[in-house]
């Protein structure tokens, strides 16, 4: 692959804290390698900045390798960037080239209040968790791989459903604000192991009122979540997660 | 949301079939509506369906207030929008439901003026047309007379291309709310709701087409 350097303007959303209203700041950056993840590209301006005694630009990142979810940024109108099924510090400067201008904003949702910057707050995903998630802890001596039978299909489901990250992409793309595709991935999740079997039904329903009480919009099926998700969890999980909720509402006890 | 829009797509299958007997004429010119005019009375004079036609209207107006009250709700959910709109994945038609319903709302209430209204109130523009010694609406002549000009045309054809556009998305979308999510009936019913969009858009835009060029009438 040809490597290359370029020169950028960028466009950046700078917002002091959430009850500040923000605004669009032009900065330029130099001889900038394609070598470069976006986010190394940012390191870069922040040195700068540094360097010119201004505040360095706040964005949210932890792994840099595509797994832990934190990265959020909105570039050019997408989530996560151009590329697909990709995050933000995977996304790569050879995306672009020498001269392009690039928009960078923060997740928009009232749901993820912008903290500083392009770093927004995303507990609510958390509390979304909180409100029906599990997880095994075993004690004792390991348990033998094969104690619990689990039905292939389920297996294959719940893992594909398991790669959501909890970027937060999905809502940050969708013109509803919706957060039903990072739900659907979880309730899907939990759902289709036989230890989540027992909260089945209460878990579904706890976790959408807390979707629905942390601000988040109604699902319209636009597939625009699908389409930007890092991991690409399917749209087929929210028509399930609207199955498991359907269900639930008939049949639950309370 | 979906509940109520499926019984929309059902109604449309009877509405489009009921309103194709028009087509009957292409067969046998002096048939002159015969068929459509029978049709239609049996549908106007039936207890049943005067009793379905309630639930229909409950049933659209229903979908309205869904319909805008979901639109509204969402749109309050992102205080601050973006600079770039991201466009790339999901289709325009998608994104456009509110207005592409509105624009069907427009247009429906012009056709409920030309013939609903006219058919069950004022009988303005209808005459009476007589089988088998039952006197009847002559709703044929009604459809020809008000298919004689090209901006209702125009009006109609831009009301079922808008349907066209509301169907390809809230067809399978309706089917996802109500929680369909096997994988080969998902393929099955967005290719079901493609051609169902497709074909009812057709059907009724060539009704006022075809009177306007004589095809039938």
């Amino acid at each position: 692959m040809e490597h290359y350097h370029m020169n950028l303007n960028l466009k950046v959303w700078r917002q002091k804290n959430s009850n500040t209203k923000g605004d669009f700041k032009t900065y330029q950056v130099k001889n900038i390698s394609s070598e470069m993840s976006f986010l190394e590209m940012f390191d870069v301006l922040n040195e700068q900045l540094i360097t010119e005694g201004e505040e360095p630009v706040a964005f949210d990142h932890d792994c840099r390798e595509g797994i832990c979810g934190m990265c959020s940024m909105y570039i050019n109108g997408k989530p996560h960037g151009p590329w697909q099924a990709n995050t933000t510090c995977q996304l790569h400067m050879r995306a672009f080239k020498d001269g392009d201008t690039i928009v960078v904003e923060p997740w928009r949702a009232n749901a993820f209040p912008v903290i500083k910057d392009l770093t927004v707050n995303r507990s609510a995903f958390d509390r979304i968790i909180q409100a029906g998630g599990y997880i095994s802890v075993n004690t004792g001596n390991a348990v033998d791989g094969n104690a619990l039978p689990i039905n292939k299909d389920n297996a294959d489901n719940s893992f594909a459903a398991a790669m959501c990250i909890g970027c937060g992409a999905c809502v940050a793309a969708c013109k509803n604000s919706s957060a039903m595709l990072f739900l659907s991935a979880k309730v899907s999740h939990l759902a289709l192991l036989p230890q989540g079997e027992p909260e089945r039904k209460s878990r579904v329903m706890n976790m959408v009122a807390q979707m629905d009480k942390e601000g988040f919009g109604a699902c319209t099926n636009t597939g625009a979540c699908e389409a930007t998700c890092p991991k690409e969890i399917s749209l087929t999980n929210i028509a399930r997660l609207n199955s498991e909720y359907l269900g639930a509402s008939l049949s639950a006890d309370k | 949301m979906g509940l109520t829009g499926i019984s929309l797509v059902l109604f449309l299958i009877v509405h489009a079939g009921i309103n194709a007997c028009i087509f009957a004429d292409l067969v046998d010119p002096d048939e002159n509506g015969a068929m459509f005019n029978k049709a239609a009375h049996f549908m106007g004079s039936t207890v049943l369906i005067r009793i379905m036609e309630i639930g229909l209207f409950a049933g659209i107006l229903l979908h309205i207030y869904q319909g805008y009250l979901l639109t509204l709700e969402n749109k309050q959910k992102r205080a601050v929008g973006y600079a770039v709109t991201y466009k790339d994945g999901s289709k325009w038609y998608s994104r456009s439901m509110g207005l592409l319903g509105t624009l069907i709302l427009i247009f429906l209430i012009l056709h409920l003026y030309h013939f609903w209204v006219s058919a069950r109130f004022t009988h303005q523009g209808l005459d009476s047309v007589t089988y088998n010694g039952i006197e009847m609406h002559n709703m044929f002549a009604l459809m020809k007379a008000t298919f004689s000009e090209w901006w209702i045309i125009a009006v109609y054809s831009a009301g079922c291309i808008s349907l066209a556009y509301h169907l390809a998305h809230g067809f399978q979308s309706a089917f996802r709310t109500l929680g369909v999510y096997n994988n080969r009936y998902t393929l099955m019913l967005t290719s079901i709701g493609y051609a169902y969009s497709i074909i009812i858009a057709l059907v009724f835009i060539l009704m006022p087409v075809s009177f306007k060029m004589g095809w039938i009438g």
